[in-house]
């Protein structure tokens, strides 16, 4: 079992939630979360008075799924998602231990 | 005095009596979205508490040293209308048909709005329990003289001696309400010291839709504030109408212009700051300009103001939300102003220099007036009550930790229900201290120990368990 996690910018999210759908994901977590990378911040100015705000607003996606799928998945995530710009984002993916349905009970394989 | 009831000017009193006391809700808009989220609660109060505390104020004794029989020019007499008890013929408005009691709650909208201005500038690092005793004696021992000076019949009115120059114009308060309260905000921001970390860390503003929405219900308001300076429903209340908004639509652009030119971007803060530079600088002018030269003020204000916000950097004092560079700017520039655009009088329209001078006198002294006995106040609750809540308080945000709640609480859930022990939500203690873990860890199984997680990347956090997806 695989956690799939992409930081990718926030207007990528449309395409990258269809393409996942037409693959045949079920479901999925999207998080509003902030950072930076090699894009670093930007400046906002208030009555005169200039911000530097490090953290660019990013979304977070989080999919689970069979390891037998990662790989596809990573590439439709980076396929929806590259701009070739800056500030893109990132995929990782982590080894996942249990993963249970709370309505069922179910585990593993049957409960994604 | 002949009193003969106006219905129609009654109406359009008492109309805008509560038209200018939608303002001070609306200011705490206006306040409220400038602030950090964890301290919005605490700004929007200090504006809401003002009405509570001034309109008691007023009613006991505020009005009557306003507005009393004189005493040296400089106060009336705290004893003529105690309580608001008078009558009719003894109403500021008589001759206009307007009952006692409509101007005596007219007027008490106006020492509200005036108070609560000065939070602005001293916001979220103050006791909520000495501003509120601040506020009480502000009113009666600064705001209240002030306005029988101007407007009662004291040393800077018609009946001063100024008047053996020019008669003082301040048509709807550009002295007693805004030079008064900007001077105050800078006194206070002086006496109760910066925010901890200002001009270092950030703090800006967390809600720009709720300033916009505070900036258009002040616009709304001061129609009252003006119009109903008038004293009655006539062609004056229409062109202080008509001088209010073509003043404030000049101010905006002024802002704005400078934005664009020292910023490159034009700002909705900033443009809704100028809504209220134009609306400063046209409230002692609103009747003494006409709606040309009204414009013409709108932009000046705007471009000084906008220019004035920067400078509290420059000097370190921490005005947090610039009632010195919009109001005292603002005020100057109307009252000043005047002397210069006034129809009668002006020194661009031919009257020569004499009102220009007597305007800029008004303005020294009630500058003066407003900052010696500000700053005794002031000081005095320093050594008494004391202004500042705990370091550690105003880091954590004083929403949480003086008020025991948050502006926003986004996702319900996070929160649970416990019955209030008897030690918790004492005064000025941190209710809900910030280093609280929270009432039980939530991801581990009762009962059951927690298994070691596998070791995951280092420099990834540990991931909740996301929704199921499942691949076909």
């Amino acid at each position: 079992m695989k956690l799939i996690t992409a930081i990718i910018q926030p207007h990528a999210l449309q395409d990258v939630t269809d393409s996942l759908r037409e693959y045949g994901i079920t479901g999925l977590t999207v998080t509003e979360v902030a950072g930076y990378g090699r894009q670093g911040g930007h400046t906002e100015v208030y009555r005169g008075a200039e911000y530097t705000i490090d953290t660019i607003p990013k979304i977070k996606v989080e999919v689970l799924a069979q390891e037998s799928d990662e790989a596809a998945i990573i590439d439709l995530v980076l396929a929806a998602s590259r701009t070739g710009r800056i500030g893109d984002g990132k995929i990782w993916t982590t080894e996942v231990g249990t993963v249970v349905r709370v309505r069922t009970g179910e585990r593993g394989a049957d409960a994604l | 005095m002949d009193f003969t009831l106006d219905t129609g000017a009654t109406a359009w009193i008492l109309t805008s009596a509560a038209l200018v006391l939608l303002m001070t809700p609306g200011l705490s808009l206006f306040y409220g979205g400038m602030v950090r989220a964890r301290t919005v609660l605490n700004m929007m109060l200090m504006s809401f508490s003002a009405i509570a505390v001034v309109a008691i104020a007023w009613t006991v004794a505020g009005y009557s040293i306003a507005f009393g029989t004189d005493v040296g020019g400089l106060f009336g007499s705290p004893l003529d209308f105690l309580g608001l008890a008078g009558t009719d013929e003894q109403s500021i408005l008589a001759g206009s048909g307007v009952p006692f009691l409509v101007a005596a709650g007219f007027q008490m909208t106006f020492a509200i709005i005036s108070t609560a201005l000065i939070s602005g500038a001293i916001a979220d690092r103050v006791k909520l329990g000495t501003w509120l005793v601040f506020a009480a004696l502000w009113v009666l021992i600064v705001y209240a003289p002030l306005a029988h000076m101007v407007w009662g019949g004291g040393l800077l009115s018609g009946d001063g001696p100024f008047a053996a120059i020019a008669e003082p114009v301040d048509f709807a308060g550009g002295t007693v309400v805004h030079i008064n309260a900007g001077v105050a905000g800078l006194v206070l921001a002086l006496v109760v010291g910066a925010r901890k970390g200002f001009g270092k860390e950030p703090m800006k503003p967390h809600n720009l839709p709720l300033v916009m929405l505070g900036a258009a219900l002040l616009w709304f308001g001061w129609f009252g504030f003006n119009g109903g300076s008038a004293g009655t429903a006539d062609g004056t209340a229409g062109l202080a109408w008509v001088n209010t908004t073509v003043a404030t639509a000049g101010a905006m652009l002024g802002w704005a212009l400078v934005e664009r030119i020292r910023d490159k971007h034009v700002t909705s803060l900033g443009m809704a700051s100028g809504v209220v530079a134009g609306l400063v600088a046209i409230t002692p002018a609103a009747a003494a300009l006409t709606p040309l030269t009204s414009i013409v003020l709108g932009l000046a204000a705007g471009l000084a103001c906008a220019l004035a916000v920067g400078l509290k950097y420059r000097f370190g004092i921490d005005d947090s939300l610039d009632v010195v560079g919009v109001h005292l700017v603002g005020g100057l520039v109307g009252t000043i102003g005047i002397g210069f655009l006034a129809v009668d009088g002006g020194l661009l329209l031919g009257g020569g220099a004499s009102l220009l001078l007597v305007q800029t006198l008004v303005a020294i002294v009630a500058m003066l007036i407003s900052a010696v006995l500000t700053l005794a106040i002031a000081l005095v609750l320093k050594y008494t009550m004391g202004w500042r809540i705990p370091e550690a308080d105003e880091r954590a945000g004083i929403d949480i930790t003086h008020h025991a709640e948050a502006g926003y609480d986004l996702v319900g859930a996070l929160a649970s229900r416990r019955e209030r022990s008897s030690s918790a939500g004492s005064v000025g203690g941190a209710a809900f201290p910030p280093a609280d873990p929270g009432p039980e860890p939530r991801n581990q199984v009762p009962g059951r120990p927690h298994e070691a997680p596998a070791p995951a990347d280092p420099a990834e956090e540990p991931a909740r368990p996301a929704v199921a997806g499942e691949p076909r």
